[in-house]
C-alpha cells in the first residue's frame, strides 16, 4: 500500500515495521513528530522524556534489556546526549539501539546549525542518512539490522528537509521480533576503566568491519548517468543534485560514516570530474581527501552556511542560474510572533517595564526578545538562562554592582534542565529572580505534554509534577505564583523579590493560549479617546494595529481573545470590551470633558 | 489550463500567514495528486516560523519528483491566502505563473505597530508583475458562506477548476482531511469557489 508520509512518520513507521518496542525522545524541531507518530501504534511503548540524555539513556536501558528501542532528538538535543552517546558506543547494545539526530541546517527553529555527521566519527559510531521519507523507513530497519549485527548503536540522521517534507512511501507489514533474553554481562555493560580498556580495540575493529561492509551495503549506491563529470552526495543534497544535473552519473552515500572511500575511488575512474556536493561541513569531501580521491573543490563552491537547493547547486557548479519574476517594491518582513492572548506577554512587559536585566531560554517565550517587546539579554541553550544568570549575578558581586536580574524560562524547559541550574544557584548563594513561565505544556513544539501536565505522551493520566514543592525542595524559601495577564500586579510582586537577599522564584502560571483556547468577549479601541500614543502596540499583540496615516490604533475583533492586557497599558481610557460599551460611552464624554476643560486651562 | 502535465513536474506554492489553513490546503492537493497516480513531494516548515509568520507549503507532483523544494522561477501555480505574500515568493514564479490571490491584506507584526508601513499599492504591483493574475474576494465569499475561515477551501475550489483532477477526487481528499463537523461548511466553500468563473 502507498501512503504520504512525511520523514518524522516515516521514522516512526520504520520502527514499527521492524518490530520495534520503544520510542522515547525530548520534543525538539524538526524532530518532534516521530516520537507523536510512535504514539499511534499500540504495539509501541512511546514516551516523553525529561531531556534529551535521559532519553538516550531510557532508550539504552530498554536496548540492553532486549527490546528494539530508538531514540529521537534535535541536533542541539544530541549535545545534551552526548555523555551516554560516547560511552553506549563501548558498551554495544543487546537488542538493537537507533538514535535519530535532526539537524537544522538554515537554523528554521535553532539557535545554531551544527552538522551532526561529526558526532559519528567522534563516537565512532554507524551513521546513516537518507533522502526521501522511503528511504529514512527503510534505512531504520536497516539500522536496527545493523545494530545487532556489529552490536552497536547507529545514528540516523535527518536534516529538516527530510522530516518535514512528505513523499511517496510503501507500506509493508510489522516483521514479529520477540524480545532478547537479557544477559547479564559485566565486562560489556560495566564501563569500569579495567573493561573500557578492553571495549575501546573492539570499537576499533568494529569500525573497520563497518568500513569494509559499505562497498556492499544496500544504502550506499552508484547511478549511471551521460555527463563526463560526476557527484558525489548524501542526504537530501542528493535530491538537488539530481534536480540540477538529471543526465550526471552519482554516487550516493547512505553510509555516512565509516565511510568505504573504495566506493568513491572505483566511481572516480569513471568520470573526467567528480564533485561532492553536501550540505553543512565537508564531512565528505575531507574524508575523501584525506585518503587521497582525487575530488573536485565541491564545498568551495557551495559554501558551508545554511541549507542547499537546486538553484544553488545548479549554479555552484556552472550552469546558468534561473531566474525568477523581481518586484521594486519594499515588502515588510513577517516575523513570528507570541500568539495572541499569549501569557508571556504580561511578564515580558512587566519586567521591560522594571528595567531589569533578563536572561532568558529556549521557548515561544524567546519571541519576547524581538521588538517591540525587546526584553531578553540572552538565549543561549536549554537551561543555562538559570545557570548564566548564577555567574552574572557572581559577576555583579565582583564589579559590586548589584542590579535588577531575572531570568525566564518555561515549565518544560524548567524540567528539562533548569531544575539543575536551580540547585546550583542555591548552593552557591547566588541572588537573582527566576521566573518559571508555566503555561502546564511544551508550547513550542506543539504542545506535547511533560511531568507538570500530569499526562504521558498518549495523554493518559501520570504524576503530575508540583513545580512550587519542587522549587521548595530545591532549597529556595521565596516562592509566589501569579497570574498571567496583570502586569502591575506581576511589577509589584516582582519589587519585592528585587529585595530579597537571596534565591526567589516567581512561577506564572496560565494555561498557554493554544490548549485553552480562551476566546473572551474582544476589545476595542474608541477613535475619538485614542491620542495614537502607540502604548498599547508595544505588547507586540498580533491583533493590535496602528494606523500610520490615521494615526490611531485598532483592534482585530477574529485576532483577539480578551486578555485585556492592550486596555491595562492605555492611559487615556481609548480600549474598552466590547459587551462594556454602553459603561465606555458614558466614561468616554466624562474623559472627553476633562480634556477639554485641561486644554482650556492651558489655554487660559 | 491544463498544467497536469504527464512528463513535466506541476509546482504549486500555497502561501499565506500562519493560521489561515495553509498546511491544510497543501495537504488536501497532495492527497488528490497522490490518488491521480502521480509521485509526489510537498515541503513546509513546522515550528517557530509559524507563530504568526510568512508560512508556506510547496507542492510538487509529476512522474518521479526529486527537490523537495521549488526552484526558482519554477511554480505553475501560487495560490496566496494574502494579497502581499505573493510579492515575497515573487522569484519563484515566471511570466507564465497563475497567480490566484485572495484580495485580503492582514497586517504583520511589523506593519500593525508602525514600525514598517504595509504598502498602498500592492494591487499595481500584482497586475504589473504577473502576468495571470486572479485577485479573488475569497474573504467575503467565506464570510458569506458563514465561517470566514474556510477562505483556504474557497481559494482550493476556484484552483481545482483550473487543474485536470476528477473533482470527485478532490471531494474525497477534503472529507478525508476534514473533521466531520466542518465537512459541510467546507464543501459549500468548495464548490463556490470550484463554480467561481463559471457563475
Amino acid at each position: 500500500m502507498k501512503a504520504v508520509l512525511s520523514g518524522n512518520e516515516a521514522v516512526a513507521r520504520g520502527l514499527w515495521e521492524a518490530g520495534g518496542g520503544l520510542a522515547v525522545a525530548y520534543p525538539g524541531t524538526p524532530s518532534t513528530e516521530i516520537l507523536e507518530n510512535c504514539g499511534r501504534y499500540p504495539e509501541l511503548v512511546a514516551q516523553w522524556a525529561i531531556n534529551e540524555k535521559v532519553a538516550l539513556e531510557v532508550a539504552a536501558g530498554s536496548a540492553i534489556g532486549g527490546v528494539r528501542s530508538l531514540c529521537a532528538m534535535k541536533h542541539v538535543g544530541l549535545n545534551v546526549a552526548a555523555d551516554p552517546l560516547f560511552t553506549l558506543s563501548y558498551t554495544g547494545v543487546g537488542a538493537g539501539l537507533v538514535i535519530v539526530t535532526a539537524d537544522d541546517p538554515q537554523m528554521h527553529s535553532s539557535q545554531n546549525e551544527q552538522d551532526n555527521r561529526h558526532y559519528a566519527r567522534a563516537a565512532k559510531l554507524p551513521m546513516l542518512e537518507p533522502s526521501d521519507s522511503a528511504e529514512a523507513m527503510e534505512f531504520v530497519k536497516e539500522a536496527f539490522r545493523m545494530s545487532e549485527a556489529y552490536d552497536t548503536p547507529v545514528l540516523l540522521r535527518l536534516t529538516t528537509r527530510l522530516c518535514h517534507v512528505q513523499c511517496v512511501v510503501e507500506l509493508s507489514d510489522r516483521e514479529e521480533v520477540e524480545p532478547k533474553p537479557y544477559k547479564k554481562d559485566f565486562e560489556k555493560y560495566v564501563m569500569l576503566p579495567v573493561n573500557a580498556r578492553k571495549r575501546h580495540p573492539i570499537v576499533e575493529n568494529r569500525l573497520k568491519e563497518l568500513r569494509k561492509a559499505g562497498k556492499s551495503s544496500p544504502c550506499n549506491r552508484t547511478e549511471k548517468g551521460k555527463e563526463k563529470y560526476g557527484f558525489i552526495t548524501s542526504g537530501i543534497s542528493y535530491q538537488y543534485v539530481k534536480e540540477a544535473y538529471p543526465t550526471a552519473p552519482v554516487l550516493k552515500y547512505g553510509q555516512v560514516f565509516p565511510l568505504n572511500t573504495e566506493l568513491a575511488r572505483r566511481f572516480t575512474k569513471k568520470v573526467d570530474k567528480v564533485y561532492v556536493v553536501e550540505e553543512g561541513d565537508a564531512f565528505l569531501e575531507d574524508q575523501l581527501k584525506a585518503v587521497g580521491i582525487p575530488v573536485h573543490k565541491g564545498k568551495e563552491r557551495t559554501g558551508f552556511i545554511g541549507e542547499l537547493n537546486a538553484d544553488l547547486v545548479r549554479q555552484a557548479f556552472g550552469k546558468k542560474p534561473k531566474k525568477g519574476l523581481q518586484t521594486d517594491m519594499d515588502v515588510p518582513g513577517r516575523p513570528p510572533a507570541l500568539c495572541a492572548g499569549c501569557i508571556h506577554r504580561g511578564i515580558f512587559t512587566a519586567l521591560k517595564k522594571e528595567k531589569a536585566t533578563v536572561f532568558g531560554d529556549i521557548g515561544c517565550y524567546t519571541l519576547a526578545a524581538l521588538p517591540p517587546v525587546s526584553t531578553m539579554d540572552t538565549c543561549i541553550c536549554m537551561g543555562a538562562s538559570i545557570s548564566a544568570s548564577t555567574g552574572m549575578s557572581k559577576a555583579m558581586d565582583v564589579a559590586g554592582k548589584r542590579e535588577k536580574l531575572a531570568c525566564t524560562l518555561g515549565d518544560s524547559t524548567f524540567m528539562h534542565s533548569g531544575v539543575t541550574g536551580l540547585i546550583d544557584a542555591v548552593h552557591n548563594n547566588a541572588r537573582f529572580v527566576v521566573c518559571i513561565l508555566d503555561n502546564r505544556v511544551t508550547a513550542m513544539t506543539g504542545q506535547q505534554n511533560n511531568p507538570v501536565t500530569g499526562k504521558n505522551l498518549r495523554g493518559e493520566k501520570t504524576h503530575k509534577i508540583d513545580l512550587k514543592r519542587l522549587v521548595r525542595a530545591c532549597g529556595v524559601k521565596y516562592v509566589d505564583t501569579v497570574g498571567g495577564y496583570d502586569v502591575e500586579g506581576i511589577r509589584k510582586i516582582l519589587q519585592k523579590h528585587w529585595e530579597y537577599n537571596e534565591m526567589s522564584v516567581l512561577i506564572v502560571q496560565e494555561p498557554c493560549i493554544q490548549v485553552s483556547k480562551k476566546n473572551d468577549t474582544s476589545y476595542a479601541t474608541d477613535p475619538e479617546l485614542c491620542v495614537g500614543c502607540k502604548q498599547c502596540t508595544k505588547i507586540g499583540c498580533p491583533a493590535v494595529n496602528f494606523d500610520l496615516k490615521a494615526k490611531k490604533s485598532s483592534i482585530d475583533a477574529l485576532l483577539c481573545v480578551g486578555c485585556g492586557l492592550c486596555a491595562d497599558q492605555c492611559k487615556f481610557s481609548a480600549i474598552y470590551r466590547i459587551d462594556q460599551e454602553e459603561e465606555h460611552r458614558k466614561q468616554a464624554v466624562e474623559v472627553l470633558k476633562k480634556r477639554r476643560e485641561k486644554k482650556n486651562r492651558q489655554g487660559e | 489550463m491544463s498544467s497536469v502535465a504527464a512528463n513535466k513536474v506541476t509546482n504549486i506554492l500555497v502561501v499565506g500567514v500562519g493560521g489561515q489553513g495553509i498546511i491544510l490546503a497543501g495537504e488536501i492537493l497532495a492527497d488528490v495528486a497522490l490518488n491521480a497516480g502521480f509521485d509526489i513531494k510537498k515541503s513546509e516548515i513546522h515550528g517557530m516560523a509559524q507563530r504568526g509568520g510568512s508560512v508556506n507549503s510547496q507542492v510538487r507532483f509529476g512522474k518521479q519528483v526529486f527537490s523537495p523544494v521549488i526552484p526558482r522561477g519554477e511554480a505553475d501555480i501560487l495560490l496566496s491566502f494574502e494579497k502581499l505574500e505573493p510579492l515575497r515568493w515573487i522569484e519563484y514564479c515566471n511570466a507564465k505563473t497563475v497567480a490566484i490571490v485572495n484580495d485580503h491584506s492582514i497586517h504583520s507584526l511589523t506593519t500593525a505597530t508602525g514600525l514598517q508601513r504595509y504598502p498602498d499599492n500592492v494591487e499595481d504591483e500584482l497586475n504589473a508583475r504577473f502576468g495571470n493574475l486572479f485577485l479573488i474576494p475569497a474573504q467575503d465569499i467565506a464570510e458569506n458562506i458563514g465561517n470566514p475561515r474556510v477562505v483556504n477551501v474557497v481559494l482550493l475550489g476556484l484552483m481545482a477548476s483550473m487543474l485536470d483532477f476528477d473533482k470527485e477526487n478532490w471531494l474525497d481528499a477534503l472529507k478525508k482531511r476534514l473533521k466531520p463537523k466542518f465537512i459541510d461548511i467546507n464543501l459549500k466553500a468548495f464548490e463556490s469557489g470550484y463554480t467561481f468563473f463559471s457563475e
